[in-house]
């Protein structure tokens, strides 16, 4: 068999990938998979993310429980993708999906990241007054810390400055 | 066109190798995943929907924050080739996923090729920030610097319990990956690089060799990047890629030092061996000009071959792959005639050399 690439050199490496039931052959040569190698690599990795992650999302699904079907049947109202199909791909629809699946991402979180929440950047729009929440928490650790290592001016400056975050906060 | 000239054009600069530690840091890459609200994630939406998030990046490019940072010019993929495409995928300012997937994909290029802001990918936009050397904190201020000057005008998705919300769970939360791309051939040498993946498997970093097939690295070079996005923030995730990848430089710095003291006149014979290869064969197919250009690259940093630019690995890596050297010949190839056209760009690479 010649490599169906090249069309010149004999064949020795034969792929089959089977997605969906549909099933593709590759046979190539050792120098044209090598030029390959990358295309094909990325296409097994993606395919295996894929896997993983829907491997992940239906670990639940493979013991039986009373709320299944109705966990089957959630749907997002926005954008209409449901929850099994964000399962087989991996992939949200829209940002509401976040909420509309909301009672299933702890524990697929917890798998891929190992946590639930978000802890980093805020967008200054979109985040206004989550942004401040968050200052106002590092400067209350700061403010336990300064207390602990007894720096009490510092502890003062820093009481004095929880006051008018608080203030900005209250007043929206 | 005089490879010269091809090369003036086809050089982006992180290829041009000029950065911290860039004897062993080829490049420091941050990519964030950003998307709008009350637009379906590009999956979903329907072809006007993403013409529409086009236009609104386009509209919040045109700030004057953002024109300070330089020159951009806006690429569609449907008015690219597939040769042109590929040679993007290859030069790193494209995902695979942009150039094959995406319907109304498009990217916002910045002139020296450092930024490339790709839209209608996965998500609406992902943010690149490509530098030379060991880099990563400027290359997230920047990231993060055109976020914000976005954020200005763009609405973003954004949750509190869950961050930047993203078409695939493993971005959500920070969407950032932030990646270092690195040199280690004494490493491989010594075949201390299966114990050094192993450990980076548990800090929560991944490893993969690039232009490569799953763990073969061509040209022993490896890419190092984070995996989680979500529950640490930005800083601590940088912070901690860079702490591993200090640590990976050291230990091949080290394991180069042994070679040197150990088995220098193996080492020296492996390198010009290579150069002579290099300097003289008529075909040579991908995988083994990578690893010839890898020892020539060792021997240039460990002061074996001294008449040669350091950067000769970053950029030949790029442009003997199979779209650059077609882009080159202005015409489809072979696999045979790939490998005779490159052994000749790199024969000529390496003369324009000795006569600068």
């Amino acid at each position: 068999m010649r490599c169906q690439e090249c069309g010149e050199r004999p064949a020795t490496l034969h792929f089959t990938k089977i997605v969906n039931g549909e099933k593709t052959e590759l046979n190539l040569c050792e120098q044209c998979a090598q030029e390959k190698g990358d295309l094909l690599n990325q296409g097994t990795d993606a395919f295996s993310i894929h896997h993983l992650l829907s491997g992940l999302m239906n670990f639940d699904q493979n013991i039986p429980t009373a709320p299944e079907r109705s966990e089957r049947a959630l749907r997002c109202e926005t954008c209409g993708l449901t929850y099994n199909q964000f399962a087989k791909s991996g992939r949200f629809g829209c940002s509401n999906c976040y909420k509309s699946f909301s009672p299933k991402l702890d524990p697929l979180f917890r798998r891929i990241h190992g946590n639930t929440t978000h802890s980093g950047k805020v967008p200054t729009r979109a985040g206004g007054q989550i942004k401040l929440k968050r200052e106002l928490q590092s400067l209350k650790d700061e403010l336990k810390r300064s207390i602990e290592e007894e720096a009490f001016e510092r502890a003062a400056e820093i009481r004095d400055q929880i006051r008018e975050l608080e203030k900005k906060i209250a007043s929206g | 066109m005089s490879l010269q000239r091809f090369m003036k054009e086809a050089v982006s600069e992180w290829m041009r190798g000029k950065g911290p530690d860039s004897d062993i840091v080829i490049s420091s890459r941050i990519r964030i995943a950003r998307n709008l609200v009350e637009h379906p994630f590009p999956m979903l939406a329907t072809d006007s929907q993403l013409e529409a998030v086009i236009e609104k990046v386009i509209g919040a490019s045109g700030q004057e924050a953002f024109q300070q940072l330089g020159d951009f010019e806006l690429v569609k993929m449907e008015d690219l080739s597939d040769l042109e495409k590929r040679v993007l995928i290859e030069k790193h300012l494209i995902s695979p996923n942009l150039a094959e997937e995406s319907r109304k994909g498009a990217v916002l290029l910045s002139n020296n090729e450092s930024v490339s802001i790709m839209i209608n990918e996965e998500d609406h936009i992902r943010i690149q920030c490509l530098f030379p050397g060991f880099q990563l904190k400027e290359a997230w201020n920047l990231a993060n610097k055109i976020d914000d000057i976005f954020e200005k005008q763009l609405d973003y998705a954004f949750d509190e319990k869950r961050g930047y919300l993203t078409s695939c769970p493993t971005n959500a939360g920070t969407g950032i990956r932030a990646s270092v791309m690195m040199h280690l051939p004494a490493l491989v040498m010594t075949q201390q690089m299966n114990r050094i993946l192993s450990a980076i498997g548990q800090v929560g970093l991944v490893v993969r060799g690039i232009y490569g097939e799953g763990s073969e690295a061509l040209g022993n070079l490896f890419q190092v990047s984070n995996q989680v996005t979500l529950g640490q923030s930005e800083q601590e995730i940088i912070d901690n890629l860079e702490s591993v990848a200090r640590q990976i430089v050291e230990q091949e710095r080290m394991a180069r030092k042994q070679l040197m003291e150990k088995s220098k006149i193996v080492l020296e014979d492996k390198v010009c061996r290579s150069y002579g290869i290099l300097q003289h064969a008529r075909v040579i197919e991908s995988k083994e000009a990578a690893q010839r250009l890898s020892d020539l690259r060792l021997g240039i940093d460990l002061g074996i071959i001294n008449n040669v630019s350091a950067n000769i690995l970053n950029e030949l890596m790029v442009m003997t792959q199979p779209g650059f050297l077609q882009q080159y010949s202005g015409q489809k190839l072979t696999p045979e005639q790939r490998d005779e056209k490159r052994a000749r760009l790199i024969r000529e690479r390496l003369l324009i050399e000795h006569h600068s």
